[in-house]
């Protein structure tokens, strides 16, 4: 307790009025209207959403400013793109010949290094695949910045002769390269004929077959997209059934080497049907015979060469 | 009466309409609290058995959502004395509820305890010309009661009819389709003063609410409070309110007696205010914290501190025994029970089966009372607490809750009252036009 009490008209506290608890009449009726559902979800949700779309509408209503904009965006996303972790800075190709290296090299869209935004791979891969000598190819961007395609390139299996050139196929008959002669491969077989390069398989197997008198063998004609003809040296050939000319094809190699068939004067062997093998002669066998039965000679052309005139 | 009738009706409508919307708002305006209730009706009963509350009268289809209380003001003796005050209350409870509730109020009943209720009991009795008793005879025999003359300016609250009965087969619920030459009905009939209920309808206007119904509070507090077997066997509640103590009679699920006792809670506070030179707000914390009506002699010793705000510092800290503040209760109590007493003895409550009474009210917690009151009133006493409803706080469930409570159990399931049945169509009003339609109607 202080000695002297100070009475005078404090600065302390002016007395504090008791508020009325009662809300007042506009507040109560403002409350009221807030809890109204469909105003308060207008004021909620519609309110803001209207003014956003409203704000957004007239600052994009300028066309310098969406120009504005759709730069930033697009620096922006070029600023992302060609960050030094998405650059490609090389390609590495594994398994192709140095023709197709450098093919796929120029079939690259853009100039390395580049950013792997800017390489589309699968576009690339069916770019490639378009060429003839790739069989499949494997591509991908590794860590590193590297572009790594595994090439596997298709085997040169035959050659095929037809109007238009001479091609290489690989083992299904799918095109490899054209060559200009056949002297630049001289180690494939030949095939020739429309349709020949459908019947490829076929014809590696009558190669195959046909072991003994390889040397011999000039190659296959395919005749009528149907049936093939074994073409040997000297003009010989062999006619070989539709179906079954593996084996038909046996079977003359063995009367080859039984009886020396194709080392004797014979133009043809006909085993279209394989039940009735045809030989035809030729033309000096046919003389020899004719002079020894004592008949007029044929000449080259097969015709009777009148007495009179020789 | 027609007019009434058709107010009513009219309350009636906004009632359903209210339970279509799914929202409807309780209004107890007592003399010392206003409450408010929030409820949700979704018609089908989905909150069951939470909190052990089951489907015992009818109060599963709905849900409190918001409550809450708040002093009264501008009230005296349950009427409406300072409109502004009592629209100012309205409206802070309104907006406390709505606020815990979040959704808004637009219809609300309300119930009052003033007005000085009268109760008639009105008998009619019409001949069954088709010998059998449909919605229209029913109807009839109600129009038929012969009212007596209320008095000036008195309105009509509840018009309940009691019994029926078909020639001498009484105490029927339901008679329709009872074959029979003669139709009696027992109606009673609540009447308060006219300008009070005015006075309330204004108040709730100028709050923009819209009035759906109009109970009177011990009404209301005895739906609440008595259980069903004692609704059905006859029982009085007495609902010791803080402007007056209202007293019900029930029998048979029917309100048969409703009275008033113009003494309250507050009248004990005035008189703990002057006989301990006190102001009233510590009269009320005295009376509510320290009150009792039955003095031991530890209550001599029970020293209390006065306390209080009056700046004379010898003033408060005076202290005062719980004897002191018994002797000045106890007097008070006694001659409000003495009071109830009288009512019921005018009632004939003597002469019912079952003399059980029901305490409830605020009033009611003051320890002791139900001693007191088995000497006064008679030996069957309880201190009623109201039914539980579902979603109702904790502390709401206090007996002060009751009336709220009832009007709650009101809203749901109104009891069938006069209005509720088609005016018989000869004792319209000449409305020409539409009785040649009724009659174009029913001949072509």
């Amino acid at each position: 307790m202080p000695v002297v009490i100070d009475h005078r008209p404090s600065k302390a506290e002016a007395p504090r009025v008791r508020r009325d608890p009662a809300p007042s009449r506009l507040t109560y009726r403002l409350q009221r209207m807030w809890l109204t559902p469909l105003y308060r979800r207008v004021v909620r949700v519609g309110l803001p959403a209207f003014l956003l779309a409203m704000l957004g509408g007239l600052w994009l209503a300028d066309e310098d400013r969406r120009a504005a904009l759709t730069g930033s965006i697009a620096s922006v996303v070029t600023d992302i793109q060609s960050r030094d972790e998405f650059q490609v800075r090389t390609m590495t190709i594994e398994g192709a010949s140095p023709v197709v290296e450098r093919a796929l090299r120029a079939m690259l869209p853009v100039d390395l290094p580049a950013s792997s935004f800017d390489i589309d791979l699968p576009a690339l891969r069916l770019q490639v695949m378009q060429l003839d000598a790739v069989d499949t190819i494997d591509l991908r961007i590794k860590p590193g910045g590297i572009l790594s395609a595994v090439v596997k390139e298709r085997e040169p299996a035959i050659l095929w002769r037809h109007q238009r050139g001479i091609e290489i196929l690989d083992r299904g008959g799918h095109r490899v390269a054209s060559v200009t002669s056949r002297e630049v491969r001289p180690d494939l077989p030949l095939i020739s004929g429309e349709g020949a390069d459908l019947m490829t398989e076929e014809a590696l197997a009558l190669f195959d077959a046909a072991g003994p008198i390889l040397p011999r063998v000039r190659g296959l004609v395919r005749r009528g997209e149907r049936r093939w003809d074994l073409v040997l040296d000297f003009g010989q050939r062999i006619m070989l059934p539709e179906t079954g000319a593996v084996v038909a094809l046996e079977a003359a190699i063995a009367l080859d080497r039984a009886e020396d068939m194709l080392g004797r004067d014979i133009s043809t062997v006909d085993l279209r049907d394989p039940s009735r093998p045809v030989l035809r002669l030729g033309i000096d066998a046919r003389n020899t015979i004719r002079t020894a039965r004592g008949q007029p000679m044929l000449d080259a052309d097969g015709r009777v060469i009148a007495e009179n005139e020789g | 009466m027609a007019e009434l009738y058709q107010t009513q009706r009219a309350m009636r409508n906004i009632r359903r309409a209210a339970l279509q919307r799914g929202v409807i708002g309780i209004l107890d305006i007592g003399t010392s609290k206003i409450a408010c209730l929030v409820l949700r009706f979704d018609g089908t009963g989905t909150f069951r058995e939470t909190d052990g509350i089951g489907p015992m009268a009818g109060q599963v289809n709905f849900r409190v959502i918001g409550a809450a209380s708040t002093r009264a003001r501008g009230m005296r003796r349950g009427e409406i004395e300072t409109m502004a005050e009592t629209e100012r209350a309205i409206r802070t409870v309104v907006a406390a509820a709505q606020k815990l509730a979040g959704v808004r109020v637009d219809h609300v009943i309300a119930c009052l305890s003033g007005g000085r209720p009268a109760s008639y009991g009105l008998a009619g009795e019409i001949t069954l010309a088709s010998g059998k008793v449909g919605d229209h005879e029913v109807a009839s025999v109600l129009a038929a009661c012969d009212a007596p003359d209320f008095g000036k300016n008195r309105e009509v609250l509840h018009a309940q009819p009691v019994n029926f009965a078909v020639d001498n087969r009484s105490g029927l619920p339901d008679p329709r389709d009872h074959v029979g030459n003669k139709l009696f009905c027992d109606m009673h009939v609540l009447t308060v003063d006219g300008d009070m209920i005015g006075n309330l309808v204004q108040c709730i206007r100028r709050c923009d609410l819209e009035l759906a119904g109009i109970a009177s509070a011990p009404y209301a507090s005895a739906r609440a409070s008595l259980v069903e077997d004692e609704q059905e066997l006859g029982a009085a509640c007495v609902d010791f309110g803080g402007g007056g103590t209202g007293v019900t009679v029930f029998i048979k699920k029917h309100m048969i007696f409703s009275d008033h006792v113009p003494i309250g809670g507050n009248l004990i506070t005035q008189d703990i205010a002057q006989g301990l030179r006190v102001g009233l707000p510590v009269a009320e914390r005295l009376k509510t914290l320290n009150g009792g009506v039955e003095a031991t002699g530890r209550d001599d010793r029970d020293m209390i501190d006065v306390g209080g705000e009056t700046g004379d510092w010898e003033s408060d800290r005076r202290q005062v025994s719980r004897a002191d503040v018994i002797g000045v209760m106890r007097p008070r109590v006694e001659e409000i029970l003495e009071n109830v007493r009288e009512v019921l003895d005018a009632a004939g409550f003597d002469h019912m089966p079952s003399q059980q009474i029901v305490l409830t009210g605020g009033g009611s917690q003051i320890p002791g009372l139900d001693g007191l009151a088995a000497r006064i009133l008679g030996p069957n006493i309880r201190c009623g607490r109201p039914l539980r409803i579902d979603g109702l706080a904790h502390q709401l469930t206090d007996p002060s809750f009751s009336s709220a409570v009832g009007l709650a159990l009101f809203a749901a399931h109104p009891q069938d009252e006069w209005w509720d049945f088609e005016m018989p169509a000869d004792s319209y009003p000449a409305r020409s036009i539409r009785r040649a339609y009724r009659w174009f109607k029913n001949n072509w």
